[in-house]
């Protein structure tokens, strides 16, 4: 049996970088509900994520998603110590403006703005990109991640001086790593497995 | 079984005491699901959907196109060492260099993005090349080339392409997935690496 697309018609879809609450709509069948084992459960990490037709597609292959997400899940949400939320929300932002994941850059700009304060700086990074002038601290996260995110990376010593010269200690600047590669991981499959949707 | 403890330890040539042996270890939980990733696409299971030749080709070539040499030749050692690998590897590595080029480009939906849309190459596989790799592997490869290179240029004939191939939706998710992590597996390297020598 050959598998198959979905035909999506998608009306009004954002065609711009946004900090709304935006949808999106799977190219590929996700895992119908009623064939969940208690595996793809525990793979979800987080049940009710069965909801999602993202995270449903994905459950398709459990392994890969489970670690995927406790990846995902430590790199920003442990923050007993190193760089703050904002900050790491920040790196993800930044990769997703320059990769072009409208859908990401929406769900992690809404976070850099609620954890940080800084509405206005985190909308500008959207509005002009990745070149935007956010303050010292700030520029030095944006061109460290946009400079990993390139293809082949170009993250060299001149981007780890310039955020230690802001302030980051080591600990905080692997923070910045890690958040800008884990959006590397999560732009790519956001963006080619389906695709936004306009806010309902 | 995986047979080397912890990739990305492996490719940053991390010897303990060093800064980015340091690095790591105090994220344990990030380190330890890096490495599970990693089993779950490298020794998998279940190759049903997608054969071990299949994946360490992929990532042969997905590390060849980021140039980075050292990554790269683990991979292509990897592929030589599984079945119907080693037929594969040159072709997969002349394919790297011809295929290498700078990203991210693309195309944004017709709206005010349109000023950044960026134009760049489509992996086009020479015939001889696609007698060697088959249908299946060459629509892989130029699946992850677009990923690689120009994710916002993805679209739902990019997957068809893929599926009339002989993947199934099943083995979409998984490639999808290997690509995508090789992209983050190969900055945190590149990242720590920089880091350490700083």
């Amino acid at each position: 049996m050959t598998d198959t697309i979905i035909e999506t018609a998608v009306t009004n879809p954002p065609v711009a970088f946004t900090r709304e609450k935006i949808g999106w709509t799977a190219w590929l069948k996700p895992l119908p509900e009623a064939e969940f084992t208690e595996r793809h459960y525990e793979a979800l990490v987080d049940k009710a994520r069965a909801q999602s037709s993202y995270f449903a597609l994905l459950v398709r292959d459990p392994n890969i998603l489970e670690a995927r997400t406790k990846t995902d899940n430590d790199i920003f949400y442990n923050t007993k110590d190193g760089l703050p939320r904002a900050e790491r929300e920040l790196a993800a932002t930044a990769a997703s403006r320059l990769n072009g994941c409208i859908l990401c850059a929406s769900v992690h700009s809404r976070f850099a703005s609620q954890y940080s304060k800084r509405e206005d700086d985190v909308q500008k990074l959207l509005d002009e990109g990745v070149s935007a002038d956010l303050g010292e601290r700030w520029n030095a996260i944006v061109a460290a991640s946009v400079a990993l995110s390139a293809t082949p990376p170009a993250f060299g010593a001149d981007h780890v001086k310039a955020l230690r010269n802001a302030g980051l200690s080591d600990e905080e600047i692997s923070d910045v790593i890690h958040g800008a590669a884990f959006f590397n991981w999560a732009n790519r499959l956001m963006l080619s497995i389906g695709e936004p949707t306009p806010a309902a | 079984m995986p047979d080397t403890k912890d990739v990305i330890d492996h490719l940053l040539g991390t010897v303990p005491g060093l800064t980015a042996d340091g690095l790591r270890s105090r994220r344990p939980v990030t380190r330890e699901n890096a490495q599970k990733s990693w089993d779950a696409l490298f020794a998998p299971g279940d190759t049903s959907q997608v054969t071990l030749a299949e994946r360490f080709a992929v990532a042969a070539f997905v590390a060849a196109v980021h140039d980075d040499q050292t990554i790269a030749g683990f991979y292509t050692d990897k592929l030589d060492g599984v079945e119907n690998g080693s037929a594969l590897r040159s072709t997969v590595e002349a394919l790297g260099e011809l295929a290498a080029t700078k990203g991210p480009y693309g195309q944004y939906p017709d709206g005010p993005l349109t000023p950044e849309n960026q134009e760049g190459p489509t992996l086009v596989i020479p015939e001889a090349d696609r007698a060697v790799l088959g249908d299946r592997l060459s629509a892989a490869l130029r699946h992850a080339h677009l990923l690689v290179f120009h994710p916002r240029d993805a679209n739902p004939a990019a997957l068809q392409q893929l599926l009339s191939s002989g993947w199934s939706t099943t083995g979409v998710v998984t490639l999808s997935q290997l690509v995508s992590f090789l992209a983050f597996q190969i900055r945190v390297v590149a990242g720590l690496k920089v880091l350490a020598a700083a």
